[in-house]
C-alpha cells in the first residue's frame, strides 16, 4: 500500500506538477467537446474551433488568476523566505 | 503525415531532450566527480536500460490496445496536460515572475549533497552515488520517454521520433565531454518554451482529432486545411504566450501592495 501511494504520488508529481488546474481545464474542455460531437450539432470545423479556442483562453485565465492571487497572498503577508 | 508534422516532431523531441539531458547531466557530472566514476556511470546506464524497456513495454500496449482516434485522443489530451505545464513554466520565467534554472547551481547543491552524504558500499557500488544518478537519468529521461512514445505514436513514427531524443543524448554528451562542466550555457528556457508551443500545438491538433470516437463509426474529426492547420495552432499558442508575457508582471504589479518583487517563484527544473 506504501509503495502504491509512493507511486501515485510520483505519478502526480510528474505529470500534473505544480499547476492541477491546467489537467483539470483540458479533461473539462475535451469533456464538454466530447459531449458536442456526440449530439452531432456541429460540424468537425466548429469543434475544432470551440476546443482550440476554449483551451487557449481557460489556459491564460489560470495563468492570470494564479499571478493576481500570488500578488494579493504577498501583498497581505510579505513575500516568502522559501 | 506531411513534412510540416515531420520537422515538428523532430524538433520538438530533440530540443525537449537537449532540456533534460542537460539536467541528467549535471547530476551524473556532480556525482561523478566527487563520489567515482564508477558508480554514478553504473547508476546512468541502468537507468537507461530501464526507460528502453519501459518505452517498448508501454508503446507496444497502447498501440495493440486501442483503436486510432481514441490513441489519438488519449495522446493529445496526455501531451496537452503535459506540454501547456512546460508552456506555463516558461511564460512565468520569460515574464520574470519565476527564477530561471542555473545549471551551475543545480551543480553546486548536487556536490554539497553528495559531500555530506554517507559513504555505504552495495554489491560493490557506492550506494549513494548509483542511487542519485540512476533517479536522475531514469526521472529525467521519463519526460523524454513520454515524448517520444506520444509524439511517435501519434505521428506513426517512432524511430524517428527516437532518432531526435538519441541525437539530442549524443550532443550532449559530446558537449559535456569537452566542457567537463555543468553546461549552463545552454538556453534551456528558451529551449523549454519552444518545446511548449510545439507540444501544446500538436496536442490540440490530436486532440480534437481524436475526439472522433464520440460520434457514430468512431471516424477521427478533419482540421480544416489538415495538415496546415498546425501552422495556425502554432502560431495562435505563440501570440498568446507573448501576450500573457507582456501582461502578466504589470498584473503583478498592480494591485494593493503597490509593487511586489520581480520573482515570486523558487527556481524549478
Amino acid at each position: 500500500m506504501k509503495y502504491l501511494k509512493s507511486f501515485g504520488r510520483f505519478l502526480y508529481d510528474f505529470y500534473i506538477g505544480d499547476d492541477w488546474k491546467t489537467a483539470a481545464t483540458v479533461v473539462a474542455a475535451l469533456g464538454i467537446a466530447a459531449v458536442l460531437v456526440a449530439t452531432g450539432a456541429f460540424g468537425d470545423t466548429a469543434i475544432a474551433l470551440i476546443v482550440s479556442a476554449g483551451i487557449s483562453l481557460a489556459f491564460a485565465a489560470n495563468l492570470i488568476v494564479d499571478v493576481r492571487s500570488r500578488h494579493t497572498e504577498r501583498a497581505q503577508h510579505g513575500p516568502s523566505q522559501r | 503525415m506531411g513534412s510540416t508534422a515531420t520537422w515538428g516532431l523532430v524538433t520538438a523531441v530533440f530540443a525537449a531532450s537537449l532540456v533534460e539531458f542537460v539536467e541528467a547531466f549535471t547530476i551524473v557530472l556532480a556525482i561523478g566527480t566527487l563520489r567515482g566514476w564508477k558508480s554514478a556511470l553504473a547508476g546512468a546506464a541502468l537507468a537507461i536500460v530501464a526507460l528502453a524497456g519501459f518505452t517498448v513495454a508501454v508503446g507496444y500496449a497502447l498501440v495493440t490496445w486501442l483503436p486510432e482516434s481514441a490513441l489519438q485522443l488519449l495522446i493529445g489530451t496526455l501531451l496537452l496536460i503535459f506540454g501547456l505545464q512546460w508552456l506555463r513554466k516558461a511564460i512565468l520565467r520569460s515574464a520574470g515572475l519565476e527564477a530561471l534554472r542555473d545549471e551551475d547551481e543545480a551543480f553546486r547543491e548536487q556536490s554539497e549533497a553528495a559531500r555530506r552524504s554517507s559513504g555505504e558500499t552495495r554489491f560493490g557500488f557506492d550506494w549513494y552515488a548509483f542511487v542519485i544518478s540512476f533517479r536522475g537519468v531514469f526521472l529525467e529521461g521519463l519526460e523524454v520517454v513520454f515524448i517520444v512514445i506520444t509524439f511517435g505514436l501519434n505521428a506513426d513514427n517512432v524511430p524517428l521520433a527516437a532518432a531526435g531524443a538519441v541525437a539530442a543524448g549524443v550532443i550532449v554528451l559530446i558537449a559535456g565531454l569537452v566542457a567537463r562542466e555543468p553546461l549552463a550555457r545552454v538556453p534551456e528556457n528558451t529551449l523549454k518554451y519552444s518545446v511548449g508551443l510545439l507540444l501544446s500545438t500538436f496536442a490540440t491538433f490530436w486532440a480534437v482529432e481524436g475526439l472522433g470516437i464520440f460520434r457514430e463509426g468512431g471516424e477521427s474529426l478533419a482540421w480544416p486545411g489538415e495538415d496546415l492547420a498546425l501552422l495556425a495552432l502554432l502560431a495562435g499558442w505563440f501570440l498568446l504566450s507573448r501576450l500573457l508575457i507582456r501582461l502578466l508582471p504589470r498584473l503583478a504589479r498592480r494591485g494593493p501592495g503597490g509593487s511586489v518583487p520581480s520573482i515570486v517563484g523558487e527556481e524549478t527544473s
